[in-house]
């Protein structure tokens, strides 16, 4: 398995946990209220932080308990990696626009900010799985 | 809809019989990843053009004998 293909990995898990993690402490916190009145905000910023704080720690751990695994980069790593950036990116896309229809039409903040967060996991989990079945077999040709 | 690639390549063979060359050493030669020498020479990717001249070029062969490519049907007729 190459770097690549470990950090893809990675990244999918911390982003299927994190965001696992986020709605058990929202949902959880909910108990019998409407959604809109529980706090998430504070939840919502530790858990993309923590996110991003596990990944970089993942990664490192890994070069530490494989140290000689090659880093080496390839034309076929930045291939993988665009494909799954682009197949990733169409859930941003989604996601912005609901946020704009939803502030159109005066939605309360939860739902918008929860709308976002929910189409950026999905986009680096479409991405991530993406990278981690073109790894594992070959580039769709259409 | 998505179509198996055509190409096919005899690195392998080439491989071989030049000394029984490692996937390792070849891709160290090369400039890629084993990963990536293993998945070319599986047929699960097709090089750059570029790369596959480097392939060629590391057994002093003609990209021809490292990479085929079908003829179509109204070619061959």
């Amino acid at each position: 398995m190459t770097h690549e293909e470990k950090r893809a990995w990675i990244r999918l898990v911390v982003a299927v946990l994190g965001y696992s993690a986020y709605l058990a402490v929202v949902l959880g916190r909910a108990d019998g209220r409407s959604l809109p009145e529980v706090p998430y905000a504070g939840t919502l910023l530790w858990t993309v932080g923590g996110a991003v704080a596990a990944s970089i720690v993942a990664e490192a751990l890994l070069a530490i308990v494989i140290p000689g695994a090659s880093r080496a980069k390839d034309e076929r790593d930045r291939e993988i990696g665009r494909l799954g950036e682009s197949v990733g990116q169409s859930f941003v896309v989604i996601g912005a626009v609901s946020a704009m229809l939803m502030a159109m039409a005066e939605w309360d903040r939860f739902w918008i900010a929860n709308v976002i967060y929910l189409c950026f996991v999905l986009s680096a989990i479409l991405g991530g799985i993406t990278k981690v079945v073109v790894y594992r077999r070959s580039f769709p040709k259409w | 809809m998505v179509k198996p690639t055509q190409v096919t390549n005899s690195i392998r063979a080439l491989r071989f019989a030049h000394g029984e060359m490692t996937q390792a050493e070849l891709a160290d030669r090369v400039g890629v990843t084993r990963q990536t020498l293993i998945a070319i020479e599986q047929g699960r990717y097709s090089p750059s053009l570029e790369m596959a001249f480097r392939i060629a070029r590391v057994f002093r062969v003609p990209l021809d004998d490292v990479f085929q490519y079908p003829d179509s049907p109204e070619e061959q007729s």
